[in-house]
């Protein structure tokens, strides 16, 4: 067993599809939470698999593009600070905030890094004690074990030249907020597999009683994705409204206890800013009080900066599955990969650049599936 | 960003703060942290995650996933009417 091939077996896949299109007997809008199942829906082409009553609406579940645009240009104002070394993931990078990204600080001569794990911005910080080293922490729950170790280890390290530029957001408050707008048209949803792989999804059993809406978790290879849909759509055709897990090799009811118990003791839950769906409150992480000397907000003077979103881009909109990104008047024209006006255009998990990139520019129906199609 | 994919474990170092081992991903090697995998065992797969192992795959779980997949094959053939243009 790889955990990889199994699960991307074309022939499995079309039965799935043809499974789905048997108990499906009216029209239903699921939305997959996460940007890895964005990208792996786009790129194998499930959409084309279903029946045309089954419309996928994609999440707000890419950190990178919630992100919203004010801590970027704190993080820029950071990056820019002389004797700073700016760490982050890669694709924080060429994020826009309101006048430019961190690549192009970089190239006026600052000191950005890109590092692959939070403990690489560590080792820095203990290489460089001359310099401050800052680690922009964003994420989702899947990530704040990971940065939440960076703290505890610089701490063990007795580190004092360390900190985070904290930007965490929770999954559960962003669907509650979904769910509980006049404009929602989500009936299902496809709970964000490695996310519950850190918490769990005992969390998740409130919301679906409470809004009646199926709530699948589910993980991300293709055939995961068609069965998460299918457990979904016969929920909704049977009339139950539960939580399911599809994704049961990874996800445990309690989730992974020591990873969250390292989250609770450096973070605690705070009122947070999405990108494109404004605050949202208890929906994010920050440090408790013990770690402030960590907090990169409180080490530099940034907390007064603020910043208004591109008023061509309706990330918030796309964000919420109320519109396409090929929906978006600057899509592929004055919005590109290269060029990106908004933060989905950006990374790679990024509903705007799933669409550029895998050429679904006009809803793709009938678009040959890549990999499972027929 | 929120990759998290499956490698198998390779080596185990126990003796450091917190406690690292080696993963590999279709043949490429990474340094992985496995704080969190308390019963992890040479062989396992988890997923990795930043470079950090969030869960040890469960290969029973994972079987009776696959084994969700034949069933639906079965009932699917079972559900099939013959089709009568079709020479038996
Ligand atoms: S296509 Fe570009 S401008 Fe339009 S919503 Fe997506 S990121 Fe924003």
């Amino acid at each position: 067993m790889k955990y990889i091939d199994e699960f991307r077996d074309a022939s499995i896949a079309n039965k799935y599809a043809d499974a789905i299109r048997s108990i499906t007997t009216r029209p239903w809008t699921l939305m997959e939470i996460c940007g890895g199942q964005t990208h792996t829906i786009v790129k194998f082409g499930i959409e084309e698999l279903l029946p045309p009553e089954i419309t996928l609406v994609h999440g707000p579940g890419c950190p990178v593009c919630v992100t919203p645009i004010e801590i970027l240009d704190k993080a820029m104002a950071i990056a820019s600070t002389p004797g700073v070394i700016f760490t982050s993931f890669g694709d924080m990078l060429r994020v826009p905030g309101s006048s430019k990204d961190l690549l192009m600080v970089k190239a006026e001569g600052s000191d950005v890094r890109m590092v692959y794990s939070p403990l690489d911005a560590v080792k820095i910080a203990h290489m460089n004690p001359q310099k401050k080293v800052v680690f922009f922490a964003v994420g989702f729950e899947t990530t704040a074990p990971a940065n939440a170790m960076s703290v505890w280890q610089a701490e063990r390290l007795g580190l004092k030249n360390f900190s985070i530029l904290c930007s965490h957001v929770l999954v559960p408050p962003a669907m509650e907020a979904l769910l509980s707008s006049p404009n929602n048209r989500v009936q299902g949803f496809l709970a964000a597999g490695h996310v519950c792989t850190v918490m769990g999804y005992e969390e998740y059993i409130p919301l679906a009683e409470k809004y009646s809406v199926p709530i699948v978790v589910t993980g991300f290879e293709p055939l995961d994705i068609l069965q998460g849909v299918y457990m979904a759509v016969r929920q909704l055709e049977e009339g139950r409204r539960e939580v399911e897990n599809q994704y049961a090799r990874s996800v445990k009811k309690e989730g992974n206890v020591p990873a969250r118990e390292l989250i609770s003791r450096i973070f605690k839950i705070t009122d947070r800013k999405w990108r494109g769906m404004g605050e949202i409150p208890s929906s994010g992480l920050t440090l408790r009080e013990e770690f402030a000397a960590y907090d990169a907000e409180k080490v530099f003077d940034v907390a007064t900066i603020t910043a208004e979103e591109s008023a061509a881009c309706i990330a918030g909109l796309v964000l919420q599955g109320l519109k396409k990104p090929y929906e978006c008047p600057a899509f592929g024209g004055e919005c590109t990969p290269e060029h990106p006006l908004g933060a989905p255009m950006v990374s790679s998990e990024g509903a705007c650049a799933a669409y550029y990139h895998y050429g679904r520019i006009n809803g793709g129906r009938g678009v040959r599936a890549m990999g499972v199609g027929r | 960003m929120c990759l998290a994919i499956p490698g198998k474990v390779l080596e185990i170092d126990l003796t450091v703060q917190p406690a690292m081992g080696k993963v590999s991903f279709g043949g490429i090697q990474k340094k992985v942290c496995l704080e969190w995998m308390p019963d992890v065992k040479v062989g396992d797969y988890v997923i990795v995650h930043v470079g950090f192992a969030i869960s040890k795959l469960n290969e029973e779980e994972a079987l009776e996933t696959l084994k969700l997949f034949d069933e639906l094959d079965g009932s699917l053939d079972e559900l099939k009417l013959p089709d009568p243009e079709e020479p038996r």
